[in-house]
């Protein structure tokens, strides 16, 4: 059977595909076919039939609808459940310092500082090291070293925040005690951002540790908005008679500027969400002062401690109305970041997990 | 012909000298921040490698934790717990994902549905893990009164779905669009063709994407706080608070006791040599991928 049908194929094979190439319908083709190959058959006996395709399309647009859904729902979790916070402090829960639970009063700023000041901190550590590996990997680095190194920096991507906390407690709290913190304390002391006493826990520690972990976000994103530049832009540049350097100051940063600043603020977006590995090293202690030694506390790290101690509905609520503020501010934030990535990648496949 | 301004050898020279300086000066400062990066890397691992591995020994894996004062003592039901929850995660996460990646590269590609969904997906994957946590919290422990392994696994599913979403869909972008279009004039149906021809093909780039999914929340512990909570004893009722390995590496990290704190660097090694394996294989699964470089 199987022979005979397949034999015949190449004489008639040029004005068939050529049909049957844009039809849908399989009844359409029946009539101009040869001799129909039983895997023919097959396929269509099992495949044919709107309610299976119908059915299929269906589940898939559901299952893209669930993100949508994730979203609302999480809003909508959220919102319900800091009602009672919202009703009771209003906008002034943003701009007020107390925080006592004793007293059932409730005000977010220290946090929102710490979280802010953090941030930006580890931001300002990290830009200027993973742009200038994001350029050594692309324009600098030898074929055989690119793999390797670009695999290693990713794989800091890959440690959990809480190895990150660990790590940070028993190994960079001690070493910013007893050898960083003396000698920003004698050369910066004078700014007042670096005060005696440093028990190595604190706004400073978070930073260095936030820093490390969002450096291979912003260096592989803007490695990847980078490389979307065309190759002809840099051999004008050099044609010219540019160094190197000159070639990716005029043709690959400023091309991708626009991209770079969103690697940077999708960077600044996971460092405002980061929680255990702050949590473990920043000292959660709600103040603000200008001394970067001194132990503070962020929104996320706040959660993370007192949420399974929260005593009382108005505690627990104020709590998640920390949540929600944070779950906006990173929506935002990260909103703004993927729309200046996508601006400049747009076109090209970079991936931008 | 306009007279240009005369430049003396001597300006050209520093001309020159200023951007060959600059030059250099960029190369070796970012060969030196190669280096520099490369630094905390190697001090997490190295000391990982160094605590950790004195720590483990046979009863860390088969026994539950003892109380403080006793030495000996694993975390035995931390590992099972973690695999536990695990399983619940990405028996949720990974198909909704795949289904919603194949909506987006099959279906939804151009229109504005699509790129609404996408868009969602690239936000929802920035979301910090604590908001997964409260969100798993206020939707099933709120409303069961009681902590639970299933909490923690629909949280950390909830953040499996975007990033599993966005891999498949990349990797079905990848399928040639030749092969969807034999598949057609064959007369075969638009769903049959999803499932066995592009989901086929684009299927090792399919299992990176879940297996980095998996490794990225394999060792998530924030959303973990208050869903699974953590455990002392041995548990494996997916309606009980159940112990995580993260979640015990927090604890015992931050206790007084060098017993524990011992106990924690080998947690933290063992979490790690987990994700570090999955993440190595993915990459060598990736590297020999069939449908590397099949861009459109």
């Amino acid at each position: 059977m199987i022979e005979q049908d397949s034999i015949p194929l190449p004489q008639t094979q040029v004005p068939q595909t050529v049909v049957a190439e844009f039809v849908e319908d399989p009844a359409a083709v029946e009539p101009a076919a040869a001799p129909p190959s039983v895997i023919r058959n097959f396929l269509q006996a099992k495949s044919s039939g709107r309610v299976a395709d119908g059915g299929f399309a269906g589940l898939m647009v559901l299952c893209a609808l669930s993100i949508f859904v994730i979203v609302l729902l999480i809003i909508w979790v959220l919102v319900a459940n800091s009602k009672l916070s919202i009703h009771a402090f209003g906008w002034k829960f943003f701009a007020s310092q107390v925080w006592d639970p004793v007293s059932g009063d409730f005000g977010a700023l220290p946090f929102i500082w710490g979280t802010v000041v953090s941030s930006l901190l580890a931001v300002a550590m990290a830009v200027p090291l993973a742009l200038c590996v994001a350029i050594f990997l692309l324009e600098i680095c030898p074929q055989f070293l690119r793999g390797p190194i670009s695999f290693l920096t990713e794989l800091l991507a890959a440690i959990p925040s809480v190895v990150y906390g660990l790590w940070g407690v028993f190994v960079l709290v001690p070493i910013m005690r007893d050898n960083v913190g003396p000698v920003l304390e004698k050369y910066l002391g004078w700014t007042g951002l670096f005060v005696e006493p440093n028990f190595g826990v604190g706004m400073f520690t978070a930073s260095v540790i936030l820093a490390i972990m969002i450096f291979p976000v912003i260096s592989s994103i803007s490695r990847d908005v980078m490389r979307v530049v065309p190759v002809s832009q840099r051999e004008a540049a050099l044609a010219l008679g540019a160094t190197r350097w000159e070639m990716i100051r005029i043709s690959v940063l400023r091309n991708a500027r626009i991209g770079i600043v969103g690697s940077v603020i999708l960077g600044l977006g996971r460092a405002l969400g980061e929680t255990m590995a702050v949590t473990m090293v920043i000292g959660n202690h709600p103040d603000i002062v200008k001394n970067l030694f001194a132990p503070a506390y962020t929104l996320a790290s706040v959660i993370a401690n007192e949420f399974t101690e929260a005593t009382g509905d108005l505690y627990l609520s104020a709590l998640i109305e920390i949540g929600l503020a944070l779950f906006l501010v990173t929506i935002v934030v990260n909103a703004i970041a993927r729309i200046l990535v996508w601006a400049v990648t747009r076109g090209d496949t970079a991936r931008t997990a | 012909m306009p007279a240009l301004p005369v430049r003396s050898a001597n300006h050209e020279w520093l001309l020159k000298a200023r951007r060959n300086f600059s030059n250099h000066l960029v190369t070796a400062l970012s060969i030196l921040s190669t280096i520099v990066v490369l630094v905390p890397l190697i001090a997490v691992l190295g000391y990982l490698i160094y605590k950790g591995a004195s720590s483990l020994n046979w009863a860390f894996f088969t026994r539950v934790p003892v109380p403080v004062g006793e030495t000996g003592g694993g975390m035995a039901n931390s590992i099972v717990g973690s695999g536990i929850i695990l399983a619940i995660a990405s028996l949720m996460g990974i198909p909704v994902g795949i289904g919603a990646g194949v909506y987006l590269a099959e279906y939804g590609a151009g229109t504005w549905f699509g790129e609404g969904v996408r868009f969602t997906a690239d936000v929802l994957n920035g979301v910090p893990s604590i908001v997964m946590g409260i969100a798993g919290y206020a939707l099933i422990v709120a409303n069961q009164k009681h902590f639970s392994a299933l909490a923690g696994g629909v949280a950390l599913a909830i953040m499996m779905v975007p990033t599993v979403a966005r891999t498949t869909e990349e990797m079905l972008r990848t399928v040639p669009h030749a092969v969807r279009e034999a598949a057609f004039g064959l007369g075969i149906a638009k769903w049959r063709t999803v499932l066995s021809i592009s989901l086929r093909t684009a299927m090792p780039g399919i299992i990176t994407g879940c297996m980095l999914a998996f490794a990225r929340v394999a060792g998530e512990t924030a959303p973990l706080l208050f869903t699974a909570f953590g455990n002392q004893f041995w548990s494996t009722n997916v309606n009980q608070p159940i112990a995580a390995l993260p979640l015990q590496i927090y604890v015992y990290a931050l206790s007084p006791y060098d017993e524990w704190h011992r106990l924690a660097w080998a947690g933290a090694l063992v979490l790690i040599a987990m994700i570090m394996v999955s993440v190595t294989l993915v990459r060598i699964f990736a590297s020999r991928g069939a449908i590397k470089g099949g861009h459109h």
